[in-house]
């Protein structure tokens, strides 16, 4: 476990009656990370951060946040953290500036402060001139925004993220992503969930994969990818060339190669043999038309990891259901 | 295991924010000019019929709020259903309001106790309607004054004043009936229909049921029904089963407070008569101990409904 935790879990679980919706899971986040929980929907990941918010009760295990228990301490947590919901909502009759304002009343601000404070953390958001404008005529992206904003100016050691790219287009969560890495160069610990594998991937530090209520896997996305993908490195290659094959399956460090189209072929090594497919390729006086070498990517993983225990997965799912 | 913290941080704060979402919502402005033009009405109807018929009477003043002329009903009657209107139209989407806004794990993610959300949400529909309320009985008062030229006396403002202040507590029954709808259904719409049809319920029917029920239970006495009467232990169980209606309790104090002459809530024999002078009418005091029953009856049932609801309220899945 992280020595510097801001939080810990240990086998935290949440039943409806007999249906089980998170099961005995256990991670810690450390200061300044930023942790994402990824998995398909109903997978358990917001009524996990619902249990770390003390907004819903814990049915086992324990969970501190910044030491302290949410379920006997609810107001020592939600003062030092900021929520994000899934598909965030405002005072639509409101302007962007007095949804804040209540909210920061709400925290208990006196009135010079938080009148500095919304400034502030309009202006980092992007929407200072938009401050009053009424939500009503907000994107989805700007109300996202605005919900970061609200973080911001609570002052929150800790961001917990629901969701905060669904739906939006690629340049809004990439303007979004850019607001997230800078919280964490503040020292803020972000905590993101995620069903959209491939965006977060590029933020987040560590990642839980949650399948069925459970965390299947954990760890740093290269790791994973080692961990599943199994070690050394997947080479793509598209040439022309008779005993290509032949010739590649020769090249040091290569320990397969595999069909996997016409002309098209895969190469298994414990280093990057790029170089030298190229030089081999060239010598044969072939036509290169690609190479590539595979990055471990979350969804490869994901996909990978599930496929190789189907029947744990069906189990799970089966108990899950139950 | 003690709670950290007060239950009650946060509770001005939500208050004042629903309190001016209301004063300033396009519903309380329709609300308030219905309210108005109806008691203008009404008022209206009642001084008309009170220049024609009245030679004497002690409590001229309080015949504003009761006297009819038709076809309009009096000026009690139109607040007797009014006011849950208004109490129902402020409070029906209180709570699902927010859920399907998606602002409620937003505002609960903040260091707040839901008690203050729910309690502050209650408080500022109280008070938008204690303010109408007082602004329409300084207005009927004033009129009154102006129209009849005749000055109240202190019984009759303190009379009227304690009217003020029961229909502000039959406002809160409603209120709190409305929130405790508005927390148990997700869709506004169902709420609002629900507590409306409830309302309707108690209101009109449920007064016509209760002596339907009473006379199955109890059958009637024949020997009653041949002289005309009423079987006493019919009447009783009728009254007993009508008295679960707010309605039926705020009609019954209105009836103590502005009708000095009342003596009686009930069926009463006439051994229990002897020495009355009829049509003699009472000190301020005895008329509000008649009716200090039906008061701390429809005060316990807001306050029954308001828990229920925080109950609720307490327990519920704050996820969309």
């Amino acid at each position: 476990m992280i020595a510097d935790a801001v939080i810990e879990a240990h086998g935290l679980t949440k039943t409806y009656g007999s249906a089980v919706a998170v099961d005995h899971i256990s991670f810690s986040v450390g200061r300044g990370e930023i942790f994402g929980l990824l998995g398909p929907n109903g997978a358990g990941k917001t009524t996990t951060i619902l249990m770390m918010l003390g907004l819903t009760e814990i049915s086992e295990g324990d969970v501190r946040v910044l030491g302290f228990n949410p379920a006997r301490e609810p107001l020592s947590v939600k003062r030092r953290v900021g929520y994000l919901p899934d598909t965030v909502g405002f005072y639509d009759n409101l302007t962007a500036a007095d949804n804040l304002r209540y909210t920061a009343r709400l925290i208990g601000f006196r009135a010079m402060e938080r009148e500095k404070r919304i400034a502030a953390a309009l202006d980092r958001v992007g929407l200072a001139e938009f401050a009053d404008k009424r939500v009503d005529t907000f994107s989805r992206g700007m109300r996202q925004r605005l919900g970061l904003a609200e973080i911001v100016m609570k002052g929150a050691q800790i961001a917990i993220l629901d969701e905060p790219t669904s739906g939006l287009d690629p340049h809004a969560t990439a303007e979004l992503l850019g607001i997230i890495r800078g919280f964490k160069t503040e020292g803020v610990s972000v905590l993101l969930s995620s069903h959209l594998l491939e965006r977060v991937q590029s933020v987040c530090d560590r990642v839980a994969l949650f399948h069925a209520g459970r965390i299947a896997l954990m760890g740093s996305v290269p790791d994973l990818g080692r961990q599943v993908l199994g070690g050394g490195y997947v080479v793509d290659i598209e040439a022309d060339g008779v005993g290509l094959p032949e010739r590649l399956a020769l090249i040091p460090g290569v320990s397969g190669v595999e069909k996997t189209g016409i002309g098209k072929l895969r190469l298994h090594a414990d280093r990057d043999v790029r170089p030298e497919a190229a030089a081999e390729v060239v010598a044969m006086q072939g036509r290169l038309k690609y190479l590539g070498v595979q990055e471990p990517s979350l969804e490869a993983i994901y996909t990978r990891y599930f496929e190789a225990k189907p029947e744990q997965g069906a189990q799970e799912r089966t108990r899950h259901a139950a | 295991m003690q709670r950290e913290g007060s239950a009650f941080s946060g509770l001005g704060v939500v208050m004042l924010k629903e309190l001016s979402d209301h004063l300033t919502s396009i519903r309380m402005r329709v609300l308030e000019w219905l309210v108005v033009l109806i008691a203008l009405a009404a008022l209206y109807g009642a001084i008309q019929q009170i220049k024609d018929t009245t030679a004497e009477d002690p409590f001229l003043f309080l015949r504003l709020f009761t006297t009819s002329r038709d076809p309009l009903p009096s000026f009690v009657s139109f607040l007797s259903f009014l006011v849950p209107l208004m109490a129902i139209g402020l409070g029906f989407d209180a709570v699902n309001g927010e859920h399907n806004r998606r602002t409620l794990s937003r505002i609960l993610s903040q260091p707040i106790y839901r008690d203050a959300l729910l309690f502050g949400k209650f408080l500022a529909g109280l008070v938008t309607l204690a303010i109408s309320l007082i602004a329409l009985w300084l207005l009927v008062v004033g009129l009154g004054l102006l129209l009849i030229g005749i000055p109240p006396g202190a019984e009759e403002i303190a009379r009227s004043f304690v009217f003020l202040l029961v229909t502000i507590v039959y406002a809160g029954v409603w209120l709190a009936l409305a929130l405790l709808f508005s927390v148990v259904f997700r869709s506004a719409a169902t709420a609002a229909l629900i507590t409306l049809g409830l309302w309707l319920l108690v209101t009109f029917i449920w007064p016509v049921l209760s002596g339907a029920l009473a006379q199955i239970f109890i059958p009637p006495d024949p020997r009653y029904t041949a002289l005309g009467l009423q079987t006493p232990a019919t009447a009783q169980l009728e009254q007993i089963l009508a008295r679960f209606s707010p309605s039926t309790l705020y009609a019954e104090i209105v009836v103590a407070l502005l009708d000095p002459t009342t003596r009686a809530l009930g069926p009463i024999y006439l051994s229990q008569l002897q020495g009355a002078v009829l049509g003699a009418p009472l000190p301020f005091g005895e008329s509000v101990l008649i009716a200090w029953p039906q008061m701390v009856g429809m005060i316990a049932t807001a306050i029954v409904l308001f828990v229920i609801g925080y109950v609720i309220f307490q327990r519920q899945e704050v996820r969309a």
